[in-house]
């Protein structure tokens, strides 16, 4: 298990009561959870029951009708996007979303290129990104479509760590990667938790998500069904058998 | 066999070589117009009709700034960065309220401010056309014919400009930004970019490509408020053939009409040869609709 | 779309009647107004109204493409003047008849409409719309340069043809009878164009602007649709061009200028689009502003610059246009 966060009274994202509608379809029905400095906290749940859509409103790219979100205190829900990105949100999405007709290099330029961000400490990010995956130092100057699934995987992580972000929210990681990646983003969790970057993260993997978390929320049907400590799971609870099982 | 060296006696070659030069220096600044029209469109969907309205504004402007300050760059260039942000507040206060909406909404707006740009100009500088003098008034020889510098040097010019823009698209930061949010608006934003600004960059820019354009153009040609239409309308069959939000095809697409035009304007009466830029848009909407210099048709 | 477009003039009864009834009571006493116009009206008027009749009827025919059909067409301007020319043909070429210019007229609108039609079928949205400018940009210079048939520049000055039923009747217009004339035709449009938007036939054009894909995949030929409605657009809008041509006597190639399809589509969106009705109030309401403003200000006042704006405002705040406010109002 990981190294203790140090959970202060003040979450750093808090979710309070989240109602989103996609049209008419209520997909969430009052969500809450809370996100820990520097911890590492899963969702999971069955396909459809609102755990992308959770990370989506946060991100703000979709607009809850009720509901709260919090960062570091202060309401965010409403803001747009790049605010958000800037006030230290990173997004990882479902099919990762790599600028495909950009060069590696030019994916992550999209995270350094910001204000208040001068030439050494862009040399600082991109080296260390380039030390992490070492693939991608390969791979700088190919367009993003030219790698594959895993390299791709590999550059949305490092693209949103450019940001240098306070939480990342990562949406099922490892979906379509080979095993011996999954094991890699396991790494990659793990640096980033060292590094103090909380992570919320969206899995269907089980045992990945129990090893790499702290806490663990589950959702079913467009709310959180339970609440506990990943230590307090193993892989063949009933309560996960409850909720994930086919 | 007579006949044949006749033909090819009265064949007016040289004439012919001066058409070419022609129709590359007016596809040029075609080309720059165009340009950002397909810029406009590709990056932001955006159909702008009042595209046509900001080159005449520009060209107006020109004759306005020459004529206080006496130098035709620094008209040049004033015009441009005024265009350029009545550009940026026209999509501001238009255009950013319709985001979302049916593009038929954009469209309609675009038309309405073309109409109240063309009716201001008229109301403004009157129906008289205005002339903007050339700044390099020196020829050369061109066979038997003194041909202005002038020309040669808008058509560097323009693709200059052209050139420059293409190269900030590809390595500026600003240029990484408008390639992002055109491949995926909302990762765009997810990774910090501000996309409204983005948009409304796009389409100052967009502007001011159209408002050089007209300043350039101002020596070639009458000055008056309809100009704009025509040019319009060219740019729209050159996007086109070019193919939608395709530069490289717009450039190809605005010297291929512009040569042909230049060519029939040997034949043809002037005001005819406009037909030929139609018979191209009719032929590549029949055959090759997604554009003629459009690699492979999807 | 099933609740009845309600008229101007008429308030919403509630309770007692039905929707139909109401509709078709407010539908009666427009036309009672409207026939009585010219009686009381000064001459300059009740030619002002002649005319809004018939824009009305050019904005009815283009709301046929854009507000039922979806697609933007700024191509009506060909119609309208090649239904004009038509007339204009008609009544110089053999004695003048009333009947055969009208179909000298629509023939001629027609093939323009089927031109216009074919290319409809091949290109989408955007296009489309942009192809229809530059196919009126074309009849327009192909009609202004072709001197020789056209009058160019100048264009063709005729006589009315008076109205005859043969052996029945023959007598030349006044200015009453010809805007009874113009209302029949126009009123009849209407109800024709009202009928056939409430067809399945409408229905499906109304389909394929909610969503060309899913129309197509339910196994409609999309293109077929398509070019019937364009043909029809384009056969009403040159009735219009006719009826124009009919009342003034003369035809100009100012007509088939892409001014005129931009002032169609602003009465379109002014009105609302979608409504057959609103176009018609769309036009009424945009010339009487023009004939305000010119009062008012003087010939020289550029009135298109405040009704740009106006027309803008309109596009961002009330986008089902005066109607649609109007609807909304009465619903209340």
């Amino acid at each position: 298990m990981s190294a203790a966060a140090d959970i202060s009274s003040e979450p750093l994202v808090r979710v309070e009561g989240l109602h989103t509608y996609y049209g008419k379809s209520h997909i969430l029905h009052g969500v809450s959870l809370d996100v820990g400095p520097g911890e590492v906290v899963g969702l999971l749940g069955r396909n459809g029951v609102g755990k992308s859509t959770t990370l989506k409103s946060i991100m703000g790219l979709v607009r809850p009708s009720q509901g709260r979100i919090l960062l570091n205190g202060a309401a965010i829900a409403g803001l747009p996007p790049h605010r958000l990105a800037r006030l230290g949100i990173g997004y990882v999405p479902e099919d990762r979303r790599i600028f495909r007709l950009l060069t590696v290099m030019e994916n992550l330029r999209t995270g350094f290129d910001r204000a208040g961000v001068d030439d050494a400490r862009r040399k600082q990010l991109l080296d260390k990104a380039f030390s992490y995956f070492p693939r991608l130092a390969e791979r700088r100057n190919q367009p993003g479509g030219t790698l594959s699934g895993g390299e791709q995987q590999m550059l949305a992580i490092a693209r949103a760590m450019m940001l240098e972000p306070k939480i990342i929210l990562l949406d099922e990681p490892t979906e379509g990667l080979m095993p011996r990646m999954v094991s890699q983003i396991r790494e990659i969790i793990e640096v980033l938790h060292q590094e103090g970057v909380a992570i919320l993260l969206v899995e269907q993997n089980v045992p990945l998500t129990l090893a790499a978390c702290r806490r663990i929320y589950i959702m079913e049907k467009g709310t959180v069904r339970h609440h506990c400590a990943a230590a307090d799971l193993k892989v063949d609870d009933p309560v996960i058998k409850q909720y994930l099982g086919v | 066999m007579d006949t044949v060296i006749q033909f090819f006696q009265n064949f007016p070659l040289d004439l012919l070589l001066i058409q070419t030069v022609n129709g590359i220096v007016t596809g040029l600044i075609l080309a720059l117009v165009a340009s950002g029209l397909t810029l406009i469109f590709g990056i932001m969907d955006v159909v702008n009709f009042a595209h046509g309205e900001l080159f005449m504004l520009g060209a107006y402007l020109g004759v306005v700034v020459l004529a206080t300050t006496g130098n035709f760059w620094l008209a040049l260039i004033v015009a441009t960065l005024i265009v350029a942000i009545l550009g940026a507040a026209l999509q501001v206060v238009t255009l950013r309220p319709l985001i979302g909406r049916d593009p038929l909404n954009t469209i309609l707006a675009t038309f309405g401010i073309s109409l109240i740009l063309q009716n201001f100009a008229l109301w403004e500088f009157g129906p008289v056309s205005r002339k903007l003098p050339e700044p390099i008034t020196s020829h050369f020889n061109l066979f038997y014919l003194q041909y202005p510098w002038y020309r040669i040097v808008i058509a560097a010019l323009s693709a200059a400009i052209i050139g420059g823009f293409w190269l900030f698209l590809k390595y500026g930061k600003f240029g990484v930004w408008i390639r992002a949010t055109t491949q995926d608006r909302v990762m765009a934003q997810a990774m910090g970019i501000p996309v409204p600004l983005v948009y409304t960059g796009v389409f100052a820019i967009g502007a001011a490509m159209a408002a050089a354009s007209g300043v350039l153009f101002g020596p070639l040609g009458s000055i008056n408020h309809t100009m704009g239409l025509d040019w319009v309308l060219k740019a729209f069959i050159v996007v086109v053939v070019g193919g939608m939000g395709n530069l490289g095809g717009s450039i190809a697409a605005a010297i291929f009409v512009s040569l042909l035009e230049s060519y029939s304007a040997i034949w043809l009466d002037p005001s005819r040869a406009v037909i030929v830029s139609f018979v191209v848009l009719i032929l590549t909407l029949l055959f090759r609709p997604t554009g003629l210099f459009v690699p492979t048709p999807k | 779309m099933t609740t009845a477009p309600l008229d101007k003039t008429v308030p919403l009864a509630k309770g007692r009647l039905s929707h139909t009834q109401v509709y078709w009571l407010g539908f009666c006493a427009v036309m009672a107004v409207l026939i009585a116009a010219p009686l009381v009206l000064p001459v300059f008027w009740a030619k002002f109204l002649t005319e809004i009749l018939i824009w009305g009827l050019l904005a009815m025919s283009s709301d046929l493409l854009i507000g039922y059909t979806g697609m933007i067409s700024f191509g009506h301007s060909a119609f309208f003047g090649l239904g004009m020319y038509g007339a204009a043909g008609a009544l110089l070429l053999f004695p003048p008849n009333l009947w055969l210019t009208i179909l000298f007229g629509l023939a001629g609108a027609g093939a323009a409409a089927l031109f216009v039609a074919y290319f409809s079928t091949r290109l989408r949205d955007i296009y489309f719309a942009i192809t229809t400018l530059i196919f009126s940009q074309i009849f327009y210079v192909i009609i202004f340069t072709w001197t020789a048939v056209t009058g160019g520049e100048n264009g063709l000055i005729f006589t009315r043809p008076h109205f005859t039923i043969p052996f029945l009747v023959d007598f030349r217009f006044t200015t009453p009878t010809m805007h009874w004339f113009v209302l029949t035709l126009v009123a009849g449009s209407y109800l024709i164009l009202r009928r056939v938007t409430r067809s399945p036939f409408g229905m499906v054009l109304q389909s394929i602007r909610e969503n060309e894909g899913r129309t197509r995949a339910i196994g409609y030929s999309v293109e077929r649709y398509k070019i019937v409605a364009v043909m029809l657009s384009g056969l009403f809008a040159g009735l219009a061009g006719v009826l124009y041509a009919v009342q003034n006597e003369f035809a100009a190639p100012d007509f088939v200028f892409f001014v005129t399809s931009g002032d169609t589509v602003i009465f379109n969106v002014m009105g609302g689009i979608g409504t057959l009705v609103g176009p018609i109030v769309g036009a009424g309401f945009f010339q009487l502003l023009r004939e305000l403003m010119s009062r008012i200000f003087g010939d020289q006042f550029p009135y298109l610059i405040p009704l740009g704006f106006i027309f803008i405002v309109m596009i961002i705040f009330l986008p089902q246009g005066l109607m649609g406010w109007a609807r909304r109002w009465l619903n209340k």
